[in-house]
């Protein structure tokens, strides 16, 4: 493990690596603190412009932007009560009643330094169980990969509870988009209505700069213009360390609820963000304290929502299924890259996949240094009109979808994606879905077809081992969530109203 | 007192005005497309079942417009939320902006990356309420420096403007390059 590791870091020690991940880490940061940008924004847009980047240094710059935009997203949820990432959601229940009371400074400290505890410990997690994933990972073929991909979709489908049936039309929606072009096995056209332009099939990047740029875009432009305000902090930004040291039990554990969540598709920061503040209300001696301004609620958050990212890397790299947008928008930027994730990455490139772990936790290093001087400055960037900012995000989702292949005809989807995204969101209704489907169901379409000439039955299809448990978890989740609904059911309570399209953006 | 109750509580969205619209669209949508089914797909002789290019278009229309159809009985029984049509109306006005998007990508080969942000930043500004000068001019320093980091230093392949042509040797080399 050692040489591998020692490998990566060669990858890593390159001037042009380590500006990527400088500029992809401070980027993120600040994308993240403006309130309606967000991570899956910003890769979307900066994609395309990475391509003619070395593989290496792509990653590196795309993993700074995922890997950091929640830290950014803290200073908005603390300072505005208003979500950078809607990740930040629980950050703001303790957070921005800190602020009330003249906190502001210690509740920024202590969402860094809890972001801090988190993202590295999962980092760790995932060096730690790279030799696991590495043994595991082989034994994933055709079929067992297609099993994972349709628990990913069904996880996907369940997670949108209240919402399912919008949920599963849209991720459905997703899957049959990647069928439309010319069949790659049988060279047949598949709902092409005779269009040339339709033959190459409808390109995911395409699609995401619609539901995600330029629906941002169309949304801000069309919503009355604001411009949130932000006071200046001042003191130390370094205390909550010493916080959050006090309090490493709820750090600690939080972070392994976000290493969990992180690593089952469909869950992600939100499930984990909540079940650590639950964790941490329950084992608190003041629980009173929680949502307003408590210290361990929020460490919890923080925690969790940042051991998330690297923790989705372990699925993604190991068999190339993505549980959430922006992991989906990874597996696209390893594509681009020419890097395959899949369980022969492990095998052959482990170099690279220690070089992406070691890049996130300098990346953490970055950002930390950089929040503990720059926060001011990003309460400045959290101020700028939001319509201004709808205009500048559809001259930067230009670039993204015009340099693809200087087409009109992609420029015209993604407009048309792009409106399909604003009422998407202003419906509080799930994006997700689409993307998940479209990468997923092209997953398993190949995998089912690939798998096919071994099997003789349909039991085949489960006759291995680790094919057998997937069935079998596949089987629970639909189970457990059937007892939920009647559960809910019986107990007929019901809660107040709240939008959640935020949870989108990432 | 803890402000999520339950997990079910936190997942849980809400119907939106208009929903019930949008649900009519996609469903309409989910069952043209499933009725196009024979024409648009094809079946080839001896492939197994699932590995026949109409497998997954067929699935995965007939799982949308399931759904679809569940999601507007679940609209059809919910209470009606006020403001359905302008709501509506709201979708439909924010194609002004995808025709604004379009119309910027239809221009580029024509006036060039660079002029063509330029103005597009200026009078979208304009377009979208503002009227001091400083904002305009943050808005033309802004599309200026889009350009040069996206063309200028990451190269990134846009079309050069016709209008460049017209330009000296020397500043027609640098705009056709990097702007």
């Amino acid at each position: 493990m050692f040489e591998d590791l020692l490998a990566g870091a060669t990858l890593l020690a390159r001037w042009d690596v380590l500006v990527a991940l400088l500029v992809g880490s401070i980027g993120g940061v600040i994308i993240g603190a403006v309130p309606g940008v967000g991570a899956a924004v910003a890769i979307a847009i900066l994609l395309p412009a990475t391509f003619s980047l070395e593989p290496i240094v792509g990653l590196t710059m795309l993993l700074g932007i995922y890997g950091s935009s929640m830290y950014g997203g803290a200073i908005p949820a603390v300072l505005i009560n208003t979500l950078g990432t809607a990740v930040n959601a629980l950050t703001s229940y303790d957070g921005y009643p800190m602020t009330q009371r003249g906190e502001a400074t210690r509740a920024v400290s202590l969402a860094y330094s809890a972001s801090f505890w988190g993202g590295t410990f999962g980092i760790l997690c995932l060096i730690l169980l790279s030799p696991v994933l590495a043994l595991i990972a082989p034994m994933f073929g055709s079929r067992e990969i297609f099993l994972a991909a349709l628990l990913g979709i069904i996880l996907v489908i369940l997670a949108h509870r209240g919402q399912i049936f919008a949920a599963g039309m849209l991720a459905m929606f997703g899957i049959f988009l990647q069928t439309v072009g010319l069949d790659p096995v049988t060279y047949t056209q598949r709902y092409t209505f005779g269009y040339s332009f339709l033959t190459s099939g409808i390109d995911l990047i395409v699609v995401v700069l619609g539901l995600f740029a330029l629906s941002q875009s169309f949304f801000l432009l069309t919503e009355a213009n604001s411009t949130p305000e932000a006071k200046p902090i001042s003191g130390s930004l370094t205390t909550g360390f010493k916080e959050v040291l006090k309090n490493k039990r709820v750090a600690t554990v939080a972070s392994g609820f976000g290493v969990i969540l992180g690593m089952i598709p469909g869950t992600g920061e939100f499930t984990a963000q909540f079940m650590s503040y639950t964790y941490a209300q329950k084992t608190s001696k003041t629980p009173e304290e929680f949502g307003k301004g408590s210290v361990e609620g929020l460490i919890a958050s923080e925690a969790a929502n940042n051991a998330v990212p690297p923790a989705a890397m372990i699925p993604l790299l190991a068999l190339g299924i993505p549980g959430e947008a922006l992991t989906a928008m990874m597996l696209s930027v390893f594509y681009v890259h020419n890097v395959i994730p899949g369980p022969q990455l492990f095998q052959n490139n482990i170099d690279l996949v220690y070089a992406l772990y070691l890049a996130l936790i300098i990346l953490n290093v970055i950002v930390v240094a950089f929040l503990l001087v720059s926060t001011n400055l990003m309460t400045k960037v959290i101020q700028i009109p939001t319509r201004f900012l709808g205009v500048m995000i559809l001259i930067l989702a230009l670039v993204g979808v015009y340099s693809l292949r200087n087409s009109l005809t992609d420029c015209m989807i993604a407009a048309g994606f792009g409106v399909l995204g604003l009422i998407l969101k202003r419906l509080n209704l799930p994006i997700v879905p689409i993307i998940l489907g479209m990468v997923l169901g092209g997953i398993m379409e190949v995998k089912l077809r690939s798998s096919m000439p071994r099997l003789k039955t349909l039991m085949d299809m489960i006759d291995r081992p680790i094919a057998f448990i997937l069935f079998i978890m596949i089987v629970l989740v639909v189970l457990l969530h059937l007892r939920t609904l009647f559960k809910e059911y019986q107990s007929n309570k019901p809660s107040k109203d709240h939008d959640l399209h935020d949870t989108e953006q990432g | 007192m803890l402000r999520v109750r339950t997990l079910q509580s936190l997942f849980k969205r809400y119907r939106r005005p208009g929903d019930i619209v949008f649900a009519w669209v996609f469903l309409a949508l989910s069952l043209f497309l499933l009725l196009q089914l024979f024409q648009q797909t094809e079946i080839k002789p001896g492939a197994k079942f699932a590995a026949q290019p109409r497998f997954w278009p067929a699935v995965s229309l007939i799982g949308m417009a399931g759904f679809a159809m569940f999601h507007l009985l679940g609209s059809a029984w919910s209470e009606r939320i006020a403001g359905r049509w302008i709501e509506v109306l709201l979708w439909v006005r924010s194609i002004e902006y995808a025709i604004w998007f379009i119309a910027y990508a239809a221009i580029v080969p024509y006036l060039g990356y660079l002029p063509t942000t330029l103005i597009v930043a200026v009078l979208l500004t304009i377009r979208v309420g503002f009227r001091s000068r400083f904002i305009f001019a943050v808005a033309a320093v802004c599309a200026f420096l889009i350009v040069f980091l996206f063309k200028t230093l990451l190269q990134v392949k846009l079309p050069a403007g016709q209008v460049y042509d017209f330009l000296p040797d020397g500043l027609r080399y640098i705009m056709l390059n990097y702007f």
